[in-house]
Formats: C-alpha cells, sequence, structure tokens
C-alpha cells in the first residue's frame, strides 16, 4: 500500500518533468523572438543583441531548460515582458482567485450532482426520475458564459444581491471574495453537476442490483440505509473519475466565466499572454496547468484506492 | 407452529397481459428448531419462495395467500414493520458468497451492523459479539481476520461470514438459498456441519432450498418438493427420499449420481427426459404430465388436487400414494 502511493507519486515526478520538456520545446519552435516582440517594431539590431544577451536569449536550448526548471524549483519563475513584474507572483495572485473559484465550483457541482444522481436512481423511472433527467438535459445543453450572464442579469442587475463582476481581493475580507466568486462558481457548476449526476445515477443503478444489497436489505436495513452505506460507497468511482476531470477543467478551462464576471483568473492570464505572447508567462502558466492536472489524477489514483479496498493489493 | 405459509401465490405484472402466475398453491409449516429442505430444479419458484417470505420481492411480484409467522401474516405487514421482521426474526444467507458481500466493508462492520441496527449496543460490544461469530461459524485467526475485506477470503470462508452476519442477529428462523452450490464439495460438508451445529444449537427454524438431493438428505427433517411453481411431494425426508410417492421425485432421486452407478456397470445417468415447461404456457393437467414415465389420460385432463395422506405425507398426483413402485 505505501510502496503503492510512493510509486505514484514517483511517476507524478517524473510525468512533470516530461511535460516541462514538451512544453519547453512547443515554445522553441513557435514562431516570435520574445526580445523582438518585447522591443517592438522601433528595435535596432544592436539593442535588440543586447537585450536578447540580457534576456538570456543566446544562450543554448539546454542552458536555457535548465535555467528554466533550476528558476521554477527555487521559485523564481523569470520576469514577465508585457507586466515588467515577476511570474512568480502575477500567477500566485491569480491562482488567489481561480483555485478558490474551481474549488467553489467543484463543490457546488458534487453537492447538486451526488444527491441528485442517486435518489434518481433509488427512484428510477418515476416523475422524481424523469424529473432529474430533465434538468440535467437542460443544464447540459447550456453553455456556462451564459448562465453567468443570466445569473448576472438575474442577481445582479435586478435584485442586486451580487456584484456584477470584478473581484474585491481577499484583502476586502473572506465573505466580499466569497460573494464576488459564488455567481461564477454557479455558473461553472451547473452544467459539470448535469454531468456528474447522470454519471452518478448511471453508477448507483449498476451497483442496485448487486446481491450484497439484498444482503444488507435482508439485514433489516430500510431503502435508505441500504443506498446510502452499501450502495453508494461502491458506485463512487467511476463518480470520482468524472471530479477529477472536472475539476482538471475549472482551472485551466474558465477563461469564458473570467471574462464574463471580470476575474482576474489563471484563465484570463494565459489568454492575455497568449494574445501578447509573453512567451515566459505562458510557459510558467502552462506547465502550472499540466502540473494541477497531474496532482489532481494523483489525488484521484488516492481516492480509488481509499474506496475500493480491492485495487490496494495489486501494487 | 412458528412458521405457517398457506396458500401462497406469487404473480408478476406484465405490461401487455395478464399476470403471469410463478408459484401457486404452496402451502407448509415449519416448527421452531427444525430443518424444511425444499428441493426444485431452476424456473420451480424456490427462490421466489424465500423472497416472498422475506419480503423482499421486486415491485412488479406480488404475493398473495398468508404468511403467518408466530402467528402475524407478513404479507400484511407494511414495509417499516417488515424492516422489524427482516434481520431480527428471519435471517437469510444468499447463494453466491463471492458476491453476497460489501466488496468495501470490512467483514467485522458488516456483522456488527445488523447486530447495531436491531439492538442498542455499543461499537465495542458489537464488534465483539461480531468476533464471537466468527469464531463460532470457524473462521481460523478470527481476531486478525475481523478487520479484513472480502475479497482477501475464499468462497467457503465469505460463505461462513455470510451465516455470520445472519445469525448474529439472533433470527428464530433461517432462510438459506442455496448455500453450498457455488461451493467445493469439502466446502460445502464443512459449511453443512456449521448448519447443522448451529441450528441444534440456537434452535434456530432453517429452510434450506437445493436442487442437490444430497444436501437436503444430510440436513433436512422434512422434505417439500416443487415443480414449476408449485409443490409435488411432501413428508419427513428420508421417508421422501427412501420412499418416493411422486414420479417426478422418483426421477429427481434416478438423476443422482451414485458411486457404482445405479444403472448398471457403465450406463448413462439416468435424466428427466424434457424440460420444465414455461409458466406462461403450461399443460392443462399435470404440470409434469408432459415428461413423466407413468403418465395417463386423466392427467393431462386436470390438473391433480394436493392430497395428505394418512400417513401425514402430502402428493400431488392422480396416482395416489399406492401407486408408488
Amino acid at each position: 500500500m505505501f510502496r503503492l502511493v510512493l510509486r505514484r507519486g514517483a511517476g507524478l515526478v517524473l510525468t512533470l518533468l516530461v511535460m516541462s520538456l514538451a512544453i519547453f520545446l512547443v515554445m522553441e519552435v513557435l514562431p516570435g523572438d520574445p526580445a523582438a516582440i518585447q522591443l517592438g517594431t522601433s528595435g535596432r539590431a544592436d539593442t535588440l543583441a543586447a537585450l536578447r544577451q540580457s534576456m538570456g536569449l543566446d544562450q543554448p536550448a539546454v542552458v536555457r531548460y535548465l535555467a528554466w526548471i533550476s528558476g521554477m524549483l527555487r521559485g523564481d519563475f523569470g520576469t514577465s515582458f508585457t507586466y515588467g513584474v515577476p511570474v512568480a507572483g502575477l500567477i500566485a495572485e491569480r491562482l488567489a482567485v481561480t483555485l478558490p473559484l474551481a474549488l467553489m465550483a467543484i463543490v457546488l457541482s458534487t453537492a447538486i450532482a451526488l444527491p441528485l444522481g442517486v435518489i434518481a436512481a433509488a427512484r428510477n423511472g418515476t416523475a422524481v426520475d424523469h424529473g432529474a433527467t430533465l434538468f440535467t438535459q437542460i443544464c447540459v445543453a447550456v453553455p456556462n458564459f451564459w448562465i453567468g450572464l443570466v445569473l448576472i442579469l438575474l442577481f445582479s442587475s435586478q435584485l442586486g444581491w451580487f456584484p456584477a463582476g470584478g473581484f474585491p481581493g481577499w484583502e476586502a475580507g473572506l465573505g466580499a471574495g466569497l460573494k464576488a466568486l459564488l455567481l461564477p462558481a454557479v455558473a461553472l457548476a451547473l452544467p459539470q453537476s448535469a454531468i456528474l449526476a447522470r454519471v452518478t445515477r448511471a453508477a448507483v443503478l449498476d451497483v442496485l442490483n448487486e446481491d450484497f444489497v439484498a444482503t444488507a436489505r435482508a439485514k433489516g436495513l430500510n431503502r435508505s440505509a441500504a443506498l446510502w452505506r452499501h450502495v453508494v460507497p461502491n458506485a463512487l468511482v467511476p463518480v470520482v473519475t468524472i471530479m477529477g476531470l472536472q475539476f482538471s477543467f475549472l482551472i485551466a478551462g474558465a477563461v469564458l466565466v473570467e471574462n464574463v464576471f471580470v476575474l482576474p483568473g489563471l484563465g484570463r492570464l494565459a489568454f492575455q499572454a497568449l494574445a501578447q505572447r509573453d512567451l515566459l508567462v505562458i510557459r510558467d502558466v502552462v506547465l502550472l496547468f499540466a502540473g494541477l492536472v497531474v496532482v489532481v489524477n494523483f489525488l484521484v489514483d488516492m481516492a480509488y484506492l481509499a474506496l475500493d479496498p480491492r485495487l490496494r493489493g495489486r501494487a | 407452529m412458528m412458521l405457517e405459509v398457506r396458500d401462497l401465490a406469487i404473480d408478476i405484472a406484465r405490461p401487455d397481459a395478464e399476470p403471469l402466475r410463478l408459484v401457486n398453491d404452496v402451502s407448509f409449516r415449519l416448527a421452531a428448531g427444525r430443518t424444511l429442505g425444499i428441493v426444485g430444479e431452476s424456473g420451480s419458484g424456490k427462490s421466489m419462495l424465500l423472497k416472498a417470505l422475506i419480503g423482499l420481492l421486486p415491485g412488479t411480484i406480488r404475493a398473495t395467500g398468508s404468511i403467518l409467522f408466530d402467528g402475524t401474516d407478513l404479507l400484511a405487514l407494511g414495509e417499516a414493520e417488515m424492516c422489524r421482521v427482516r434481520g431480527r426474526r428471519i435471517g437469510m444467507i444468499f447463494q453466491e458468497p463471492m458476491t453476497a458481500l460489501n466488496p468495501a466493508q470490512r467483514i467485522g462492520d458488516q456483522i456488527a451492523e445488523g447486530i447495531r441496527w436491531h439492538r442498542r449496543v455499543s461499537a465495542a460490544e458489537a464488534r465483539a459479539e461480531a468476533l464471537q461469530w466468527l469464531e463460532r461459524v470457524r473462521i481460523p485467526d478470527a481476531r486478525r481476520r475481523i478487520d479484513t475485506y472480502p475479497h482477501e477470503m475464499s468462497g467457503g470462508q465469505r460463505q461462513r461470514v455470510g451465516i455470520a452476519i445472519a445469525l448474529a442477529m439472533r433470527p428464530d428462523l433461517l432462510i438459506a438459498d442455496e448455500p453450498t452450490t457455488a461451493l467445493d464439495v469439502t466446502v460445502q460438508a464443512e459449511i453443512l456441519d456449521i448448519f447443522d451445529e448451529l441450528v441444534s444449537d440456537l434452535g434456530v427454524g432453517l429452510i434450506l432450498v437445493s436442487h442437490d438431493l444430497g444436501v437436503i438428505g444430510r440436513i433436512a427433517d422434512e422434505t417439500l418438493v416443487l415443480y414449476a411453481g408449485t409443490r409435488m411431494e411432501e413428508g419427513p425426508t428420508e421417508a421422501v427420499l427412501r420412499h418416493p410417492r411422486h414420479p417426478y421425485t422418483r426421477g429427481l432421486l434416478a438423476a443422482m449420481p451414485r458411486r457404482g452407478g445405479g444403472v448398471g456397470a457403465g450406463g448413462d445417468l439416468p435424466t428427466i427426459p424434457g424440460t420444465v415447461p414455461s409458466l406462461a404456457a403450461l399443460p392443462p393437467g399435470c404440470r409434469f404430465a408432459n415428461r413423466c414415465g407413468c403418465v395417463t389420460e386423466a392427467c393431462r385432463a386436470a390438473e391433480p388436487a394436493w392430497r395428505t395422506a394418512a400417513d401425514g405425507r402430502g402428493l400431488r398426483c392422480i396416482l395416489g400414494p399406492e401407486a408408488a413402485a
């Protein structure tokens, strides 16, 4: 068991190394010289050469790769060409918005999807099940940025309960910060919860017919005790798989919703950096995305082991 | 009488037809501490019968008649009341030990859960009781095994855990659906030993369903023979197996493999020709008529009534008890 965790952990580090290499190579072959972009069209050849030297661009690729990695390990992510500030600070600032937003969205999505999916499966074929199906069909069909716009229209413009966008920063207090993130989190969570609810329903339906559920009922457990104690714990593996995929998407793919709500998140940072050819920022942000996805996958693997003791024996 | 089943019938609803009768005209009695063996091929309705007893028939299937358990008709009880009977008064053991246990729960917890569901005891007390039950069903090294998961055990051990789960709630009646069918022959014998011992020690009534006459002969006081959803013969096990009165029972006995060969050297194992008729297309007369060696014209005219002979044995055959060769 411990060896298994250790092996997965080693795999995680290796994956990150391979990814950093891939990202570096892609950036290498990408057209556009960061120094030339920073200098603009007015740059003279000797200024450009000097800038390239000061940015370390005249070094061979291997040296630059190693410098990048060792810098990252020391927490030095380099300096953004366009913002003129350290990339580390830039990312940390954005991560302080994106990570809580993603966590809120996944918590909301799970809080909606799990009961909905379980109850729909337990009441298979009844009006409750059909109602749940209708809700999930609608939520899947509607894009999250559109839900965001509707939420702004309703809760900000009409009712004035929530800010229409922007982020006051955590300095403004936990309450104000959470309030600014709630609507975008709902917009992100609804479509995801619909998918998660469908997966949960299917998984629970599968387990409901298992013999051990009859054993639980024969003990005298009523329907709901058998459902929540015996069926649900055995139905969670596919649910956790989808949650892992969805969390990765929330970290990297929230750009549209971040734009709708004018949130200074990682997605917008990546988008802007790409538009401005701020290669250093792109490189670091993409590696960070990759790293988060790999870590989430690792956590999902660990969750499998916690959920299904049969997997623990296989090293 | 602890259990008295009267005129039990079980019907399944069909979307575009009349309900289909799965079990018809089954009655039997069981006294506390006695063992009833129910024999039948697949499709004889024996599993449905057990599910009706414990009130776990699927929603589309309905039982009528009465199941009197200590004077209370279980078929008249609501779901909440039935939950107090299930486990606590009537325990059940399932056919497939490989799938009957929750794979994500330690076996000790699965035993303790039932104890704590029906009685107010602490987790520690329930665990101590669970350990005792594991020892009683002869799980070696029970103190260590109590924290293992089902997948770490063999089929025979899992079936013992299944027995421990059911007995830990101290039911008055235990019903077992082919509890040894999925096991190796040597393990079968061990499980039957455990049944024998615990049932007589605890004074539990046992209903054991099996298609294996060897198992029935080994453990049951009374035997009930089912065929195509109804009873064919009933009586004390030894009498039924030694002097079967129904041609179907005789056929079942003849089809049992024996050392030395029952038929003559090198002979094939005798079988009952044909198959169990579909419940949707039962013949008008006796359900066994199309496979019976003693069939007469009268057999095909109307289904024979259930008759109890002077010695108390029941039979559904037009030829009557005297005809038995």
